[in-house]
């Protein structure tokens, strides 16, 4: 296992994504509220780069008791990534796709240290 | 920002992701690793179905329109209004999450050649695709308009300007042109004006939602196509069906109103006897997907068997007509399906019926891979899927892109 410097700790914004590519390897390092999360920047639908679209919260709808639809709205503790080819789905937390529990993004381990922030790989 | 590092002795690169600017090239970079991977400078890759976006050129197009108050009409209104309140907003955009829509917008290009072939020769470039076979996006619901002149005015200029503009400067790009089908002479006209300009490789006919196609008043035209050896392609839309109106999401509308043009259409061109009066007349139904067809297939010819007789033209099964029509392979359903896919497949007779298409930008499209990777078809028909099929119903000169030639003589030199 091999530790790549991302960037010095206070480099990258808030909702930053900076892609480090090792020989055909594409890892895509975001910055969500704070925290640092790294996933293979390749959709398993059809290839795209998938860390390289939006990010949005859960969609919900709202129901009452009696179950009528009363409006909608986000779960911002469940952030997607959203693949920016065709809108695949994948959970910021640990990359598994919203619809299929089956696929998920290869997820990397980030290691936060006072002299930077480092991909392990 | 670019870092270069090493690791194990190999560079390590790095670039920020940014949504400030946007072009085309470097969003398809993964679809130009395919293409390499995959060899595809080998043979021919031909797209039936890829769009632009016409409206963005409406200033261009209004200056074709003869009509001096339509012109001046079509100058203010545009070609067409989405938005929530109307319905039809641009939910095709999954609302922001396929950033190409709105990259789109900002992506920069050179003042030379039209924007519109720069763009179109970016994407193909990536994907590894020779020839593609360019469609409208917005005017694809102008056969809504129930107000002739409009359709077949704003028809008459968007073809005029298409082949004038794109088509005659960039022989990759190729059109089935917009037929106005609302005014039968109109269609004649059209395909009499513009079959031998360049880069017209059909016809094509959209969402015919006023008139029925077996209609005496069409005749001519299929005839004309006929003996030009040009085929006739239905390409499905979203609006206009009264049923569709009740769904409040585009998934249904998009899901099942894109199947739902074609499996209307091709039924009645089929229980009317159209392959046997035009058994040389080629039609493609485009934009559907496959799912349906099996299913369209095994529903007629049980019909048949008992209701023969309201379709004396027809001398064989449904399905047997159907074998021999043609159709466009996105977006192809792939979702745990592969048996399904592969049967669909065997029932269309998919090595010489289907015709790749990206539908390249929608939000839907579909790569070359899509094809390339399936697992159940040998070489030979990947090929003929991707690109044979085509240049043979087309009778098209196969034109390569200039960096898959590239990459054939750098390979020949390396030996």
């Amino acid at each position: 296992m091999a530790e790549i410097k991302v960037c010095s700790p206070a480099e990258l914004a808030d909702g930053a994504v900076r892609i480090v590519t090792v020989k055909n390897l594409e890892i895509a390092v975001i910055k969500h509220d704070g925290k640092y999360f790294a996933y293979h920047n390749h959709c398993p639908h059809q290839g795209g780069p998938a860390c390289e679209g939006v990010r949005m919260p859960q969609v919900i709808d709202e129901l009452d008791e009696n179950g009528r639809l009363i409006g909608h709205a986000y779960d911002k503790d469940d952030i997607h990534i959203v693949c920016p080819w065709h809108g695949y789905e994948f959970h910021l937390n640990d990359g598994v796709n919203v619809s299929d529990k089956r696929i998920r993004l290869k997820k990397f381990d980030v290691i936060e240290r006072s002299d930077g922030v480092f991909l392990s790989v | 920002m670019n870092i270069m590092n090493k690791m194990d002795g190999s560079d390590v690169k790095m670039r920020d992701v940014s949504h400030q600017h946007y072009e085309t090239t470097q969003a398809l970079e993964h679809a130009a690793q395919q293409a390499i991977e995959r060899r595809y400078e080998n043979f021919l890759i031909v797209d039936i179905d890829s769009h632009h976006y016409e409206n963005e050129a409406w200033p261009e197009i209004v200056e074709y329109i003869t009509d001096p108050v339509l012109r001046h009409d079509a100058g203010h209104q545009g070609p067409a209004k989405p938005g929530m309140g109307v319905g039809y907003g641009s939910y095709q955009e999954l609302n922001g999450r396929i950033i190409r829509y709105r990259g789109r917008k900002i992506e920069k290009t050179p003042p030379v050649p039209h924007r519109d072939i720069t763009l179109m020769r970016r994407w193909m470039d990536a994907m590894g695709t020779d020839i593609a076979c360019l469609f409208p996006t917005p005017m694809l619901n102008l056969s809504l308009s129930p107000d002739v002149a409009i359709q077949t005015g704003l028809a008459w200029a968007y073809n005029s300007w298409l082949c004038e503009r794109i088509l005659a400067d960039e022989p990759r790009i190729k059109s089935m042109l917009y037929l106005p089908f609302l005014d039968p002479e109109a269609c004649i006209k059209t395909v009499e004006h513009f079959a031998e300009k360049k880069g017209v490789i059909g016809f094509m006919v959209t969402s015919t939602h006023q008139r029925s196609v077996f209609q005496n008043g069409y005749i001519r035209l299929y005839k004309m196509l006929e003996e030009r050896g040009l085929p006739l392609a239905f390409h499905s839309a979203t609006g206009g069906e009264p049923g569709l109106r009740l769904f409040n999401k585009f998934f249904g509308v998009h899901a099942l109103g894109f199947c739902w043009n074609n499996m209307l259409y091709l039924t009645n061109w089929l229980i009317n006897g159209m392959p046997e009066r035009f058994p040389k007349l080629k039609t493609i139904w485009i934009e559907s997907g496959l799912a349906w067809i099996p299913f369209l297939m095994q529903r007629l010819d049980n019909e048949y068997m008992m209701r023969s007789s309201e379709v004396p033209l027809l001398k064989r099964k449904p399905s047997e007509y159907i074998r021999e029509m043609y159709f466009s392979s996105q977006p192809m359903e792939m979702v745990d399906n592969r048996k399904s896919l592969e049967l669909t497949f065997e029932l269309i007779n998919a090595k010489t019926q289907l015709l790749y298409a990206s539908d390249f930008p929608h939000w839907d499209m579909d790569l070359p891979s899509t094809i390339y990777d399936l697992p159940f078809i040998d070489e030979a028909a990947k090929r003929n899927i991707l690109g044979g099929n085509a240049q043979r119903i087309f009778n098209l000169e196969p034109i390569f892109s200039p960096r898959k030639l590239a990459r054939r003589e750098a390979a020949k030199a390396k030996g």
